[in-house]
């Protein structure tokens, strides 16, 4: 930690957030927030003179509310940067009439109450993404009485209680009498492993964290008795049996089975009723205190950072890597990588190779100095457009300029422009080459697709970052779904410009599914907005046309969502079934007739 | 039809289509060597071949062979899911002389042969048309040139536990800037407030 502070390499940015980032790998563009700490970062010498005069007490949330703090704090000894900071909601005196008592008492005059908060703009050419870990609060659903019973603690509160440096020195004692415990318990799998509470996954750390927890408590009263209560220890890790066995050697109790119930005694003791599940009996167990190994869920802000850097998230929440396992701290958006429990739940060391993983990966990339673009970008064949402003308005880099009113055509900045090819979609004079997904390359794949018994096929239109990954994870999963089916692919579902699916349905098909990131999940910040729009407009103009509108269909399906893909690809099929062959023999006429 | 001019081409495309078994992967399901000789009747197709495995070296070379001898100008390659190994081909392409966009996949692994497992034939009709719309959407592939554009040789790390700390460290002890973003007063996160760690059970800070 220290290490970090002090590296001339590295800025250190605290009480911040990043608010926006724009442009593309090797250059993006941040904005940061630095909230105002109301004390000079590098005068302060953490003295602590301030809060001794501080009025305000407060709960400390570093120690889990287990002891206090002032307005004006040290978030812990060893806090990097070491300087105070002022919490100004709870604050009294940044309206000076009223305190700043602190302020007097600085030698060093190093509280400033007119500080404000400062915009911070940096320029990036590569960004880790290491926002960690949440604990499961068992407040939520009064987990086994936490939020009645004082002497029932989550795991991190008890990680402060048997801390030197924590409220009590290192000394356990229970919160209601402030007497030594001689009866305690751990329950597992609080918020993990449930659909209902939590996270439905194993967060990985608890069994582990137990163990030592135990193995912790032993060490400074041996004769203190220990249960935990459990469905399966999970110990995979090197070194961990040992840590596991050890405990058990020194006569920690491991009783298989969840308890049913936790009620609390005259003297504040629990009484733990549970079925345990190796003698199939009911068994009580009175305890002094309870621990509630709480499961770690992904940051609160996760989906804003999801959103602002285009990033996809898989179904428990966490960042969804770019290949779970050959990229596996890689996003899918080029120059952004994973570190950490981010990515999902972890323990230190997991964490830490991971970190130095992402960061090999972001020197590979930097270390060039140069970087090649995908040429993969829109191109404007000048003689045909008319300067109508269409594509500028649906380009979610804003990299089209089009002068509307003196009628210059539209120029695409092919740096800015990312490649999902909405502008040639929406484009309604046809004025839009999409290099590599041109209108001629992907109507050559309708006809060659439907070129032979176009009746017994699906068409399936998927981009590339979340359908058309979903597909291959259904495929990883070997999730088994009706053959009929052909996918296309384009990066975006912005891209599916209306005549493919005309073509399409000109050609024979029965059925076309379009296919892309769910709403607020687009790769290109919101192209998708623009496939519903379309869709809906062409559902409308099927009716018109007597074409029944349900056999064009839109679905949106996520990198994680294999089994949804694979569900969907079985509904699409069902419907193919209803098509008859004089809807297509109709729809055929119709089409083939020339436009008004 | 509205295409670039360079779109067009001018003499016929010479596609070459190599169908990958992936060892058993795709071969025990998918009948691949039927696969290639359909790929063969196809418009534009010059030669077609079933490989073991197309993306190990040797199935490479097998594949950079059959490019310098039909003097192919483009590659149709039924395998695997491009998000996988389109990097890899390319670069084959290159090494091979050729533009890496004249590169066509056709997803016969993640999008057939594990999701019809117990439907060859359904499977191996579904690669027949995979592969057709392969080398349909390949014949008007046309060359593409990257941009070089410069980079910015700084780092940002959102968040400063001991994920953040560390990379931050190792990107700056590698000479790259760092700026650390943490929301919190002090960075440290989770770890920071944890006692002895498991499995060392030593202290955290
Ligand atoms: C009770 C408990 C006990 C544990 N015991 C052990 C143990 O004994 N051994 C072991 O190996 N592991 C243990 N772990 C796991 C360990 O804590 C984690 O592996 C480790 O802390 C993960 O580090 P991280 O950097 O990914 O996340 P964190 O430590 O959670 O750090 C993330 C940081 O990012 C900041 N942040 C989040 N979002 C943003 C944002 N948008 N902008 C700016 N900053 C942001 C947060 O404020 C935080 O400082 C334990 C965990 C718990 C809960
Ligand atoms: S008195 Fe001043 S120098 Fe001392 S801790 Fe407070 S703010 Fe820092
Ligand atoms: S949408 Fe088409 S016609 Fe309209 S300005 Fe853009 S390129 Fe020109
Ligand atoms: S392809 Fe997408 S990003 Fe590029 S100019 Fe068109 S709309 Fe904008």
């Amino acid at each position: 930690m220290t290490d970090a502070g002090r590296h001339p390499r590295i800025k250190v940015l605290t009480l911040s957030e990043v608010k926006d980032v724009s442009g593309h790998v090797g250059d993006f563009d941040v904005r940061i927030i630095k909230h105002a700490r109301y004390v000079d970062e590098s005068a302060c010498t953490a003295c602590g003179e301030c809060a001794k005069v501080c009025p305000v007490v407060r709960p400390d949330e570093f120690n889990m509310g287990l002891s206090s703090r002032k307005a004006i704090y040290s978030p812990f000894p060893q806090a990097v940067p070491s300087a105070y900071a002022v919490n100004v909601d709870e604050c009294l005196g940044h309206n000076p009439a009223v305190c700043a008592k602190c302020v007097e008492v600085c030698d060093k005059q190093c509280i400033n109450f007119h500080m404000s908060d400062e915009e911070i703009h940096e320029k990036v050419g590569s960004i880790v993404v290491a926002t960690g870990l949440s604990p499961y609060d068992p407040t939520i659903n009064d987990e086994y009485g936490y939020t009645r019973f004082e002497n029932v603690l989550t795991s991190l509160e008890f990680e402060r209680l048997v801390n030197a440096g924590g409220p009590t020195g290192g000394e356990v004692i229970r919160p209601t009498d402030r007497k030594k415990p001689k009866r305690i318990g751990f329950i597992q799998c609080v918020g993990s492993r449930s659909a209902q509470k939590g996270g439905n996954y194993c967060s990985n750390i608890c069994c582990m964290n137990t163990i030592k927890s135990t193995l912790v408590l032993k060490e400074h009263d041996p004769d203190c008795e220990v249960k935990v209560f459990y469905i399966d220890i999970r110990a995979f890790g090197k070194g961990f049996e040992d840590l596991y066995s050890r405990s058990r050697r020194l006569g920690v109790q491991y009783i298989r089975g969840l308890p049913g119930s936790v009620s609390e005694t005259a003297d504040k003791n629990l009484s733990v009723a549970v079925e345990n599940t190796v003698s199939g009996k009911l068994e009580i167990h009175e305890l002094d205190m309870l621990v509630l190994a709480v499961g770690l869920l992904p940051d609160p802000g996760t989906q804003k950072l999801q959103e602002m850097l285009g990033l996809q998230l898989t179904p428990d929440g966490f960042y969804l890597e770019a290949h779970p396992k050959l990229l596996p701290v890689d996003a899918a958006t080029r120059g952004v990588f994973y570190a950490g429990c981010a990515e999902g739940p972890k323990d230190i060391k997991e964490s830490v190779t991971q970190a130095s993983a992402a960061a090999a990966r972001a020197v590979r990339l930097m270390h060039k100095g140069q970087i090649t673009s995908e040429p993969i970008t829109s191109l404007v064949l000048e003689e045909h457009c008319k300067a109508c402003g269409k594509c500028a308005e649906v380009c979610p880099y804003n990299a089209i300029t089009v002068d509307v009113r003196k009628k210059i055509p539209a120029q695409v900045n092919t740096a800015s422009c990312a490649g999902c090819g909405t502008c040639a979609a929406e484009c309604p004079f046809g004025a839009i080459v999409m290099n590599h997904f041109t209108d001629g390359q992907i109507l050559s794949q309708v006809d060659a697709m439907l070129a032979e018994n176009a009746r017994d096929k699906v068409v399936a239109f998927a981009c590339n970052w979340c359908s058309y990954a979903g597909a291959d994870y259904a495929g990883v999963s070997r999730l088994q779904y009706p053959a009929n089916v052909r996918l296309i692919r384009t990066m975006c579902s912005g891209r599916v410009d209306e005549k493919f699916i005309w073509e399409a349905f000109a050609k024979g098909a029965p059925v076309v599914l379009v296919s892309g990131c769910h709403i607020g999940d687009c790769h290109y910040i919101d192209a998708n907005h623009w496939t519903e729009k379309r869709v809906a407009k062409v559902h409308k103009k099927m009716e018109k046309l007597g074409i029944r509108a349900e056999r064009l269909q839109l679905a949106w399906i996520s990198a994680a969502e294999g089994a949804r893909f694979a569900e969907v690809m079985r509904r699409m099929e069902k419907l193919r079934q209803q098509v008859t062959e004089a809807e297509i023999a109709f729809t055929k006429e119709i089409l083939s007739k020339p436009k008004k | 039809m509205t295409e670039p001019t360079k779109n067009i081409q001018a003499a016929a495309p010479r596609i070459g289509v190599f169908v990958c078994h992936c060892g058993a992967n795709i071969g025990k399901v998918v009948d691949v060597a039927a696969v290639a000789e359909a790929a063969g009747k196809m418009e534009g197709v010059v030669v077609a071949a079933d490989i073991g495995y197309a993306c190990s070296e040797p199935g490479q070379q097998e594949i950079k062979d059959y490019i310098a001898e039909h003097n192919l100008d483009r590659v149709v390659i039924g395998s695997c899911s491009p998000r996988l190994h389109e990097p890899t081909f390319r670069q084959m392409l290159i090494s091979s002389g050729l533009n890496p966009y004249l590169l066509e996949m056709a997803n016969l692994r993640e999008q057939c042969s594990w999701v019809h497992m117990n439907d060859s034939e359904g499977a191996t009709q579904k690669a027949m048309d995979l592969v057709r719309m392969a080398v349909s959407r390949a014949s008007l592939l046309y060359a593409l040139e990257e941009e070089i554009l410069p980079l910015v040789k700084r780092t940002l790390v959102i968040g400063g536990g001991v994920a953040g700390i560390q990379a931050a460290l190792d990107l700056a002890d590698n000479g790259y800037e760092v700026v650390l973003v943490e929301r919190k007063p002090s960075i440290g996160g989770t770890m920071a407030q944890l006692d002895k760690t498991f499995p060392t059970m030593d202290c955290s800070i």
